[in-house]
């Protein structure tokens, strides 16, 4: 502020012009304002119309009147739609638990001085890279009933007599798609985790040897706490593309067998565009946001804001 | 003797249409010459579902070639995956812009009628010209008397199976009824060519073949005034009938989607199942070493007595947002007309059946033998609303797989046959409350 007096030869009256033009709040919310519009266009318009449907009876093809909570109630009573809740649950939950452990460990041995680490790590980032259809449609082939690789291999190595009902029976059916999803999502949390553990100073490791700590106090004491607020924001986005899931299921199962593997984006979907009833597909879209929301505070509350970041002692 | 009866039905029919027509009804005279003027300048969009076989869309937009060159309409045509076109032709009716034309599935101009351009004119024209509608395509293309779409056919569904493994299990033609089918089945399997089915939540071959078993019992999702009358006895046979049946499928048929079934046959490892033209045409052109031994046949008759098959019936809508209604009126008159229906058909080898009784006597049905069964699956189909009205109800209660379920969970074990009912009634439920 100071130069800015200086270079001022005499005061005069600005007009109003010039002092927008001089104004730095008016000048952030100039620069903001092409974001904001993105944001409101592409993201707060579509949610609010989102909501908005999910309280109407609109079909396909005609504009519904608005019928309050009718379509809640509704699906309250529906029992696919408490089993798709269940079942993207289950699926968040569990295939999240996996990335998470086997994603931090990746990141620990990636993290070691190893050969090829730069074509090594390239190769990790594969499954992350090729587009989730093309994966999907891999094991498509992997989980056939009659085709699958892994029946073929067990039978000739003596291990079964019949292929392996992958995608036929309702628990392997979840346990196979959470498996391609976990297989799928080990890049992104293993890429992420190795970057903050790169970040943590070697003195802390140093340190920690002189006092005599063991490998295992080591990733306790230094490693996983250091590590804790990029595993709060990995692990939030990963249950976020975790609970949203859509394409591995819609190519694997479309949701079968005894709608086991729906999920609620797949059911929204089902309602909504090839069924037509696009209020209720809206309604089961929109019940998504609390449990979205409720996985974003937790981890943020949570993970998070640990009070060792704000410069007091951890306990 | 079933196919006799049919066939001297459709006569009968046609007799009843000449009949109509020299009484005064139709206008014979008129029929045969019309045509509409297409506005100046006219330019069509027309989309359509991506060709399942290659010839399809070649003699397709052969044909559209020709139109433009003897009208100077110029037609852009759009091709999409068969399951995308719903929603787009959903958005295009939501928003009144899009293409002129869209070639849909189903009840899909029932979700929209006010959105789309009345063509009674045109469509009684086709009708009197060609022998007259099947009643089926007259059910998905009117609405309160009036067209609100131009049926195509449907792609004809029906049993494939290998000729000479029926024979080794002891049948020398192929069973007319659901009984016989079942005995074949069993045979099947102790010889080791089991059937397979798909369970798997597969829009078209799941919904088609457990909607024909429903109907073959005398089950049916609603009755003609759209009160849901699932849950009766006759579904509870059909499924029954179902779960004997599933003992004799190939494991993991409750996975299946669309296309498992078609990849199992052409690898040897099931003995039949039901489908389109294609896994014949996919066989003929890969050169299979069994392509002799494919056969067809109509879907089994059960006890209701007369056939039930449901097939993917398409349909072409001219929206109303059209702003060259006649040049498109004027297109699909063009590519429904003898000189170029017929043509695309035997291109197609098939794959589509006629709407029009005229059509029947395409030599697509009987230069290969193997191709007559699919030329009777519009005549003996009902429509996926049947016994209701088709709407969003009809739509609805498909998409959401509420028969292909609870004939899964049944034949599969999940669910008794009697709990399995009970279930699809509460979903259809929701969709047919008043």
């Amino acid at each position: 502020m100071a130069e800015a007096t200086i270079g001022r030869p005499t005061p005069q009256r600005l007009s109003l012009w010039a002092r927008i033009d001089n104004n730095r709040t008016v000048l952030g919310l100039c620069m903001m304002l092409p974001a904001g519009a993105l944001l409101l266009v592409f993201l707060s318009y579509p949610l609010g119309l989102g909501v908005w449907l999910g309280l109407t009876d609109t079909t396909i093809g005609r504009k519904g009147g608005f019928i309050g909570l009718e379509n809640y109630a509704l699906l309250f009573d529906d029992s696919v739609f408490w089993l798709s809740v269940f079942n993207t649950f289950l699926y968040t939950v569990v295939a999240s638990a996996f990335k998470f452990a086997l994603g931090l460990w990746l990141a620990l041995i990636l993290n070691n001085r190893l050969p090829f680490k730069a074509l090594l790590r390239a190769i990790v980032l594969l499954p992350w890279i090729v587009p989730t259809v093309l994966s999907a449609i891999a094991f498509w082939w992997i989980y056939d009933s009659q085709f699958s690789i892994i029946s073929w291999s067990l039978q000739r190595l003596g291990l079964i007599d019949q292929y392996v009902n992958f995608l036929g029976d309702a628990n392997n059916a979840r346990a196979a798609v959470i498996a391609a999803n976990v297989w799928r999502g080990i890049p992104f949390v293993a890429i992420c985790l190795l970057a903050g553990l790169q970040t943590i100073p070697q003195s802390l490791y140093e340190a920690a040897v002189l006092d005599g700590a063991s490998e295992w106090q080591r990733f306790r004491c230094v490693t996983f706490p250091l590590l804790t607020p990029i595993i709060a924001v990995v692990m939030t986005f990963s249950v976020l593309f975790t609970f949203t899931d859509f394409q591995l299921i819609y190519v694997l199962t479309r949701g079968g067998p005894f709608n086991a593997t729906h999920l609620m984006a797949t059911l929204s979907f089902q309602r909504a565009i090839p069924g037509g009833q696009l209020g209720e597909g809206a309604a089961i879209a929109t019940a998504m946001v609390p449990f979205l929301l409720a996985a974003i505070i937790f981890s943020y509350f949570g993970l998070q804001r640990r009070r060792w970041q704000q410069g007091a002692a951890n306990d | 003797m079933r196919k006799i009866t049919r066939r001297d039905a459709f006569k009968l029919g046609a007799g009843a249409a000449a009949l109509a027509a020299s009484s005064g009804l139709a206008k014979p005279g008129q029929a045969q010459s019309l045509s509409f003027t297409p506005e100046k300048g006219a330019k069509l969009r027309v989309l359509r579902w991506k060709r399942f076989v290659q010839g399809d869309e070649d003699l397709w937009m052969a044909n559209t070639r020709k139109f433009t060159e003897q009208t100077g309409v110029e037609v852009v045509t759009e091709h999409e995956s068969w399951e995308d076109v719903r929603p787009k032709a959903a958005v295009a009716a939501n928003i009144g812009s899009g293409p002129d034309i869209i070639v849909g599935w189903y009840d899909d101009p029932h979700q929209y009628p006010d959105k789309l351009v009345d063509l009674t004119d045109l469509a009684e024209y086709l009708g009197d010209k060609y022998g007259g509608w099947y009643p089926v395509a007259r059910e998905y293309g009117t609405r309160q008397g009036r067209w609100i779409s131009l049926p195509l056919g449907a792609a004809g569904n029906c049993i494939v199976y290998r000729k000479s493994w029926m024979n080794e299990a002891g049948f020398d033609s192929f069973p007319k009824d659901t009984d016989g089918l079942l005995r074949l089945c069993q045979e099947l399997k102790k010889n080791g060519h089991p059937p397979g089915f798909a369970l798997g939540n597969a829009v078209g071959d799941g919904n088609v073949w457990t909607h024909w078993l429903l109907w073959s019992f005398g089950g049916k999702m609603v009755d003609s005034s759209n009160q849901v009358v699932i849950n009766s006895p006759e579904t509870i046979n059909a499924l029954e009938y179902a779960r004997e049946l599933y003992d004799t499928f190939i494991p993991g048929t409750v996975s299946w989607l669309d296309a498992h079934n078609n990849k199992a046959f052409l690898s040897g490892q099931i003995g039949l199942t039901a489908n389109g033209i294609s896994v014949y045409y996919a066989a003929k052109t890969q050169g299979s070493a069994f392509v002799d031994d494919i056969h067809h046949a109509n879907m089994p008759v059960g006890p209701v007595g007369k056939p039930t098959e449901l097939n993917l019936f398409t349909q072409a809508m001219l929206f109303s947002h059209s702003k060259h209604p006649n040049a498109a009126k004027e297109f699909l008159r063009f590519m429904w007309e003898k000189e170029q229906y017929e043509p695309w058909q035997q291109a197609a080898i098939g794959y589509i059946t006629q709407p029009l009784k005229a059509y029947e006597s395409n030599p697509v049905w009987t230069a290969d033998p193997k191709h007559t069964p699919y030329r009777d699956t519009v005549g003996n189909m009902l429509t996926n609303g049947h016994a209701g009205t088709l709407g969003y109800s009809s739509a609805a209660a498909m998409a959401d797989f509420i028969v292909v379920n609870m004939v899964a969970e049944a034949a599969a074990g999940r669910e008794a046959a009697k709990d399995a009912a009970a279930r699809a009634e509460k979903r259809a439920l929701r969709y047919y409350k008043v």
